[in-house]
């Protein structure tokens, strides 16, 4: 039988990531009683993510900050629910847990777009980020033969990154056109920590062809991947290869915000200058205000953690950093829209919801989300449309509107605990 | 070198690296994670538990996000029901 737990906090953070973090040890450094939650086993979020050998730098040196503030850790933690303004419902493998609030900062992160292609659902496709994942956490790749593809600046850092551990990395397939990029690296000029990364990924990426205005056309395998046909700036080229890692820049967790009725605008949560939302003492950092990497995350994290404890004046001294990273978020968006070409990729039998294996040609018919849902089961998996969701808001502009508790498949024993230790107090 | 870990996917013992999730257990052991609807094979997507293509049982307990797992000695891995 799992056990059922309660705790209070004055700031609770949800996710670990870099907003989190500095979010949780800014709040905890200034006397505040602070919670820490986050769905992956351990902290540090995505771009912090810890090898088999060892945590990332950064997280361990937020990690000491968030100890010396005495900050409680629930890692591997879900949120599934609010069961009323100021308490949320949580899940652990063993356990459920009733998370009391005074003020709340959402730092849920990002996830990878996926658009659906011939393809892409055989084993040994990944998310760009995905594949990159799984290496830390151990998959070796030492002469393995990748395909990075996609869009964003995480292709270039996954291609560094798998190529530093061995792997042999054929080609990177950017959508976005070499105009777009030259732009965009032009304004990286006003940004000295952000070019100074550049040429050291390029260092990294040496030799290795980057094609633009290119992306994935099919993937081909009998039962796993064996090969992608790409097209290269209009021309068809197909690529032999042993894995595939493919994403489509970042979507913003929403899901949590939406829950608590948090303002959402053209895909991100609305925040003040503070990084209040729309609903009273709950705050929002990081990617889900809108995709800007890491060092907006620290900022916007810390504004959030330092107005969550009360303490107003200094998060306004980090409002002139915020401004200027906020500049970088926006070229970030420009540079890597969408080529309306990626919406032609999708054939007729292309399953488009992986969960419940809905095809292209079945959903084409309806005119909502919320239709389409209704009648072919698109979304109602167990991803709950977190990636057909955006996928379909691409290919034919729907608006997954609908969030819905719980937030994530839950145990029915998490949600039956609770109603009993209601009974009982 | 890192120390090693052994689980076992359907039974098959499968030798990764400590710290390594379940999911490359079962990239390691060339096995598919699930079957979908229609019975295609999947494996691991997104690997930061977002896509839940990677669920398998795990010591008896079904439906288990294998990104989201460690591997530990002895764990059992199954996808055949």
């Amino acid at each position: 039988m799992a056990k059922f737990d309660r705790a209070r906090f004055d700031v609770l953070v949800i996710g670990g990531g870099p907003a989190g973090l500095a979010a949780a040890s800014r709040a905890g450094q200034h006397g505040a009683t602070v919670g820490i939650v986050d769905d992956n086993p351990k902290l540090g979020g995505q771009i912090w993510r810890a090898t088999c050998e060892q945590e990332h730098p950064q997280t361990a040196r937020w990690s000491e900050q968030l100890r010396r503030a005495n900050v409680t850790v629930f890692a591997g933690t879900r949120v599934l629910h609010q069961i009323e303004p100021g308490v949320l419902l949580a899940e652990q493998m063993q356990s459920a847990h009733e998370l009391r609030y005074d003020k709340l900062v959402l730092a849920t992160g990002a996830r990878e777009r996926f658009l659906p292609f011939p393809g892409w659902t055989l084993p040994n496709v990944f998310g760009a980020g995905g594949l990159q994942a799984m290496v830390k956490c151990g998959l070796p790749v030492i002469g393995k033969r990748v395909l990075v593809a996609g869009s964003g600046p995480l292709l270039l850092a996954v291609a560094a990154y798998l190529r530093n551990c061995g792997a042999r990395i054929l080609m990177i397939c950017e959508q976005t056109s070499a105009r777009a990029l030259a732009q965009f690296g032009l304004s990286l000029w006003r940004e000295p920590a952000k070019l100074a990364q550049a040429f050291r990924l390029k260092k990294d990426l040496a030799g290795i062809p980057f094609a633009t205005r290119s992306w994935p056309v099919e993937a081909h395998g009998s039962e796993a991947l064996e090969s992608v046909a790409i097209s290269r700036g209009g021309k068809g080229e197909a690529i032999a290869c042993d894995y595939l890692a493919c994403g489509f820049h970042l979507i913003p967790n929403t899901e949590l915000a939406a829950l608590l009725g948090c303002t959402i605008e053209n895909g991100y949560v609305s925040v003040s200058d503070l990084q209040e939302t729309s609903v009273p003492g709950v705050f929002c950092a990081g990617e889900p205000t809108g995709i800007g990497g890491v060092e907006l995350a620290l900022i916007e994290g810390q504004i959030a953690g330092l107005v969550a404890a009360g303490q107003i004046a200094d998060a306004r001294q980090l409002s002139r950093q915020r401004r200027k990273a906020l500049c970088f978020a926006r070229g970030l968006e420009q540079t890597f829209k969408l080529n309306p070409e990626l919406q032609k990729l999708a054939k007729a039998e292309t399953i488009v919801c992986r969960c419940e294996d809905v095809t292209y040609s079945r959903l084409r018919p309806y005119h909502s989300w919320t239709a389409a849902k209704l009648q072919t089961r698109c979304g109602m998996g167990a991803c709950q449309g977190r990636v057909c969701g955006p996928a379909t808001q691409f290919l034919f502009k729907w608006n997954p509107d609908s969030v819905r508790p719980p937030i994530f498949p839950a145990r029915v024993e998490s949600l039956a605990l609770r109603a009993t230790a209601a009974t009982n107090s | 070198m890192p120390e090693r870990v052994t689980v076992t996917v359907n039974g098959a013992r499968v030798d990764v690296a400590c710290g390594s999730t379940v999911a490359v257990a079962m990239i390691l052991a060339g096995q598919p994670c699930r079957a979908s609807v229609n019975g295609e094979s999947r494996g691991p997507l997104c690997a930061m538990g977002i896509c839940f293509e990677c669920c398998v049982a795990i010591n008896g307990v079904p439906h288990r996000r294998s990104c989201q797992v460690f591997c530990e000695n002895g764990m059992e891995v199954r996808t055949d029901g």
